[in-house]
């Protein structure tokens, strides 16, 4: 195995990485200039951090954001995990091939299209209904269908690889089932289901194009309003801005990861000492 | 009979259950459904109604497709002149066009790129592959619309990427990058990259490299050994990888309105501009169906493989 590696893959390889993150460092770097100027190094300075605490247009965005990414991540993730439950455990139902459908077309589905689709129905519900208004709830039920399908298809593999063992031991024990799968699938998926809040997390705090067709006159997402600022330009508050979000969701992602490696890697010491003894 | 062993007998007699009552799975099934029924799939009907009614000066903005008259019969009034305006006018025709083309090439770029990179990955060391993948990973898991922004920052006219260029004497005063055909792919690369590695690196990953050592055991050159073993058993990868960049990208809009200019008229600018500017729903409920038909055949695909992926 050893000879097949090529020095001239891995320095693609590395080229490749290195062209994911020169653009994301230089952001960073700039972000650190004290000119006004994005071509003009006038050395380091935080004042365009400084600048961002005080920008209550931007704060105010971002605690909307937040607050939407926080509702809608958690209502995926129930929405997404009881579909992959559906779909693993359950072989045959009614609506099988529907769900199927409906879990993997949002991950290709052009954001533009779900974004009208979706105005046009609220649009007619309104009208039928009286409800909802457009704002942050047509907003969280948006980013809750996108991201369903993402925990969905995050939790389906790693259910489809658990092993039933456990749980059908638990069973015959006398667990009832839903004890069963508590106590000893959930903590085997628990990894999936914490990057796949994660991700849903992320993916809704990103989104632009959806939610500028369903938001409403006064809700403004963090996205919309950076947005409308980078059309202008490259502009060094938004430097700032972006580094920071770049960093902490990178920060977290990261800790998160290792965190599940570890707990990953004593679950199967665990295993194997209780399958030794 | 001791209490404890009960249910263990109890079960070896009875015969084999299934996960859940019948009822019990319902709750489970139906709320995804129901959610994803109403909030994802009904929403196209609507699309499909508004696409046949006209545009009107009121809230919301277009006319009714049919209605109940005083007589108590049903009145339809469909339209067909949003289709028939889509098949005149030929900006929508020009940008499908121009959409499918630069997701072909984008995709085979990305392909030409991806490739040798999940190739290396799939090669490496099993600690170097973890860490690997965390580091493709990663910018997925930040923000898209400010990756986007990022790569503005590389390419604007006093930038890195022409800055370098100038220091390395390739060219002698700075060109323009911004706003043209090269940020698009430039930006469509860079954005969906990680798409086209994760897939080809999951099937080159779990290739049987015995496969590899017996090919040149027998006397096959290396070259030839990637083209009749190594590629054909990565061709899942390989359509995977290219549906998830393809797919996205012919809808793409927030990269070609911050990277590209006029000479890049894709479908998500349109249509956004028909809805934001133009205010005409009906129309832009048109293109959307227009759009989606388009796409059906690439969206079977996905579905397809993506089904025989965890049969297997």
């Amino acid at each position: 195995m050893e000879e097949r590696r090529s020095p001239l893959l891995f320095t693609f390889l590395c080229v490749g990485i290195a062209f994911l993150y020169i653009p994301m460092l230089v952001l960073i770097a700039y972000s650190f200039n004290a000119s006004a100027l994005v071509s003009v190094w006038g050395g380091f300075s935080v004042s365009w951090y400084v600048e961002l605490v005080h920008n209550r247009q931007i704060l105010s965005a971002a605690l909307l954001s937040l607050e939407i990414a926080t509702i809608a991540s958690t209502l995926a993730l129930i929405l997404g995990t009881l579909a992959a439950i559906a779909l693993v455990r359950f072989h045959r139902f009614r609506g099988r091939f529907l769900l199927t459908g409906m879990i993997n077309a949002p991950l290709v589905m052009p954001e533009i299209i779900t974004g009208i689709t979706q105005l046009l129905l609220f649009v007619s519900m309104l009208k039928l209904f009286g409800w909802p208004n457009r704002g942050i709830t047509t907003i969280v039920i948006s980013h809750v269908a996108f991201c369903t399908a993402y925990v969905a298809v995050t939790v389906q593999s790693r259910l489809v690889s658990a092993d039933r063992s456990l749980e059908e031991a638990a069973m015959d024990l006398g667990a009832s089932p839903w004890r069963a799968f508590w106590d000893t699938t959930l903590p085997i998926i628990s990894p999936a289901l914490i990057s796949s809040w994660l991700l849903s997390f992320t993916l809704s705090l990103d989104d632009l194009v959806i939610s500028s067709f369903v938001s409403g006159p006064r809700s403004s997402t963090l996205p919309m309003v950076i947005y409308s600022k980078v059309k202008l330009g490259v502009s060094p508050d938004i430097n700032a801005l972006a580094s920071l979000i770049i960093c902490v969701m990178g920060m977290v992602v990261v800790t998160a990861g290792a965190y599940m490696r570890r707990a990953e890697r004593i679950r199967e010491q665990d295993m194997q000492k209780a399958a030794r003894s | 009979m001791l209490p404890t062993l009960d249910p263990i007998i109890k079960s070896a007699l009875a015969p084999r259950r299934g996960f859940l009552a019948q009822s019990a799975r319902w709750l489970i099934i139906a709320p995804p459904l129901l959610f994803l029924l109403v909030f994802f799939l009904v929403p196209f009907g609507f699309a499909l109604k508004i696409s046949f009614a006209e545009a009107a000066l009121r809230i919301p903005p277009f006319t009714e497709v049919w209605s109940i008259g005083a007589d108590h019969h049903l009145h339809l009034t469909p339209t067909m002149a949003n289709f028939r305006y889509l098949l005149t006018d030929e900006v929508y025709a020009v940008s499908y066009l121009y959409s499918l083309k630069t997701a072909f090439f984008s995709t085979v770029f990305c392909l030409l790129i991806g490739y040798p990179m999940a190739y290396a990955m799939a090669r490496a060391s099993k600690g170097t592959q973890s860490v690997l993948m965390l580091i493709i990973i990663l910018p997925f898991w930040t923000s898209f619309l400010l990756r986007v922004y990022a790569l503005e920052g590389i390419i604007r006219d006093g930038g890195l990427l022409n800055t370098a260029l100038l220091w390395l004497g390739v060219i002698d005063h700075p060109i323009k990058l911004m706003r043209t055909t090269f940020a698009v792919y430039l930006g469509i690369v860079y954005s969906y990259l990680p798409f086209m590695i994760l897939p080809l690196y999951a099937t080159l990953e779990k290739m049987d490299l015995g496969l590899l050592e017996a090919a040149s055991d027998l006397g096959s050159k290396p070259w030839r050994a990637f083209f009749d073993i190594t590629l054909p058993l990565s061709m899942p990868g390989v359509i995977a990888g290219s549906m998830l960049v393809f797919i996205p990208a012919i809808g793409e809009y927030v990269i070609p309105a911050l990277l590209g200019g006029p000479d890049n008229p894709m479908i998500g600018r349109v249509l956004w501009d028909e809805f934001f500017e133009n205010h005409d729903w009906p129309v832009a409920a048109a293109v959307s169906i227009a759009f989606l038909l388009l796409l059906a055949g690439p969206m079977a695909l996905h579905q397809y493989t993506r089904a025989r992926e965890l049969e297997s």
